[in-house]
């Protein structure tokens, strides 16, 4: 096994997420170089893992631009909600004086319909 | 005083904006540092950090606590920084390809003693911003923040392998920055 093939592996064992198998594990057992990657990828992780704790601070004023570009938002989806709403109170507002226009039409019908047969009778 | 984020969270799921403007004030740092260590840029960071919170305001409903809060908003500060980066990939034409090597700042200093008295940390940090932004994403959610390496093909709409190739060509290129010794002069260094 040649070092340029155990490169290709030894970030994956310094990590964990992969065991050395026999002949891998044979040649970093002899050769320095492998060894001294190996050590060099486990400082780089841990020191990348260690980036985790740290927290940078934002400038000033980004909580408040959240917080603007939310309102904003709820304020669109509530303008829709209530042009959504009137859109349908006012289709609604339609189909009730349609039902009740054409009600009425029959009434008169009927009305008109029971006087015809009283004459037609008296 | 400590925030309780899950109360946090199940109250603004039933519209309680003054509970996710809790939610916003508790995690907000976290969160720029994030988009910060993805786009290396903090106009750029602010921007990803906006409108990650408006897609978690929009999309709060769908977030069903299998995750913590916290790790539901890296996933999609991911997502936006990675569409960020993406749009501006295709508007630059001098793009530097992901094999080109990273230039060394300090090759003078000598970087076992610098782990030693704690400097490696910083110079990971300016490491990681010199990296090309498609490796740099891959190594810090996975390396810094522990995403699985699905998750962060997932978010920044890359195969699984694609993902894993990249973290390779990310480490391998961090460490030859970080320790620029030749194999044999580092095999000495042990």
């Amino acid at each position: 096994m040649r070092c340029d093939d155990v490169a290709l592996v030894l970030p994956r064992i310094a990590d964990g997420t992969e065991v050395a198998d026999i002949a891998v594990r044979d040649h970093v057992e002899h050769c320095l170089r492998c060894q001294a990657e190996m050590v060099q990828y486990r400082k780089l992780l841990k020191a990348l893992h260690q980036l985790r704790t740290e927290v940078l601070e934002p400038a000033p004023g980004l909580v408040s631009d959240i917080l603007a570009t939310i309102e904003a938002a709820g304020e669109r989806g509530a303008i829709r909600s209530l042009l959504a709403g009137k859109r349908a109170a006012y289709v609604g507002g339609i189909a009730a004086a349609t039902v009740a226009g054409a009600t009425a039409g029959a009434l008169v019908l009927a009305s008109r319909a029971r006087q015809r047969r009283l004459r037609v009778a008296g | 005083m400590t925030v309780d984020l899950d109360e946090l969270v199940a109250a603004a799921q039933t519209g309680d904006r003054a509970a996710f403007d809790g939610l916003v004030r508790a995690t907000h740092a976290d969160v720029y540092t994030l988009a910060l260590r993805l786009t290396g840029d903090e106009e750029d960071a602010r921007d990803v950090t906006q409108e990650a919170y408006l897609r978690a305001y929009k999309g709060l409903h769908r977030f069903r606590g299998d995750a913590q809060f916290s790790t539901w908003m890296y996933r999609i500060t991911a997502n936006c920084a990675s569409t960020l980066l993406t749009s501006r990939r295709r508007r630059r034409h001098d793009e530097l390809p992901d094999d080109m090597p990273i230039a060394d700042t300090h090759p003078d200093i000598d970087p076992v003693a610098m782990a030693e008295a704690g400097l490696l940390r910083s110079r990971v940090s300016d490491a990681l911003q010199e990296l090309p932004p498609r490796l740099r994403a891959v190594v810090v959610l996975r390396d810094v923040y522990d995403m699985p390496h699905e998750a962060i093909a997932e978010e920044l709409g890359i195969t699984e392998a694609a993902a894993k190739v990249r973290l390779h060509r990310a480490r391998r290129k961090l460490r030859e920055r970080l320790f620029p010794l030749g194999r044999e002069e580092a095999a000495h260094a042990v």
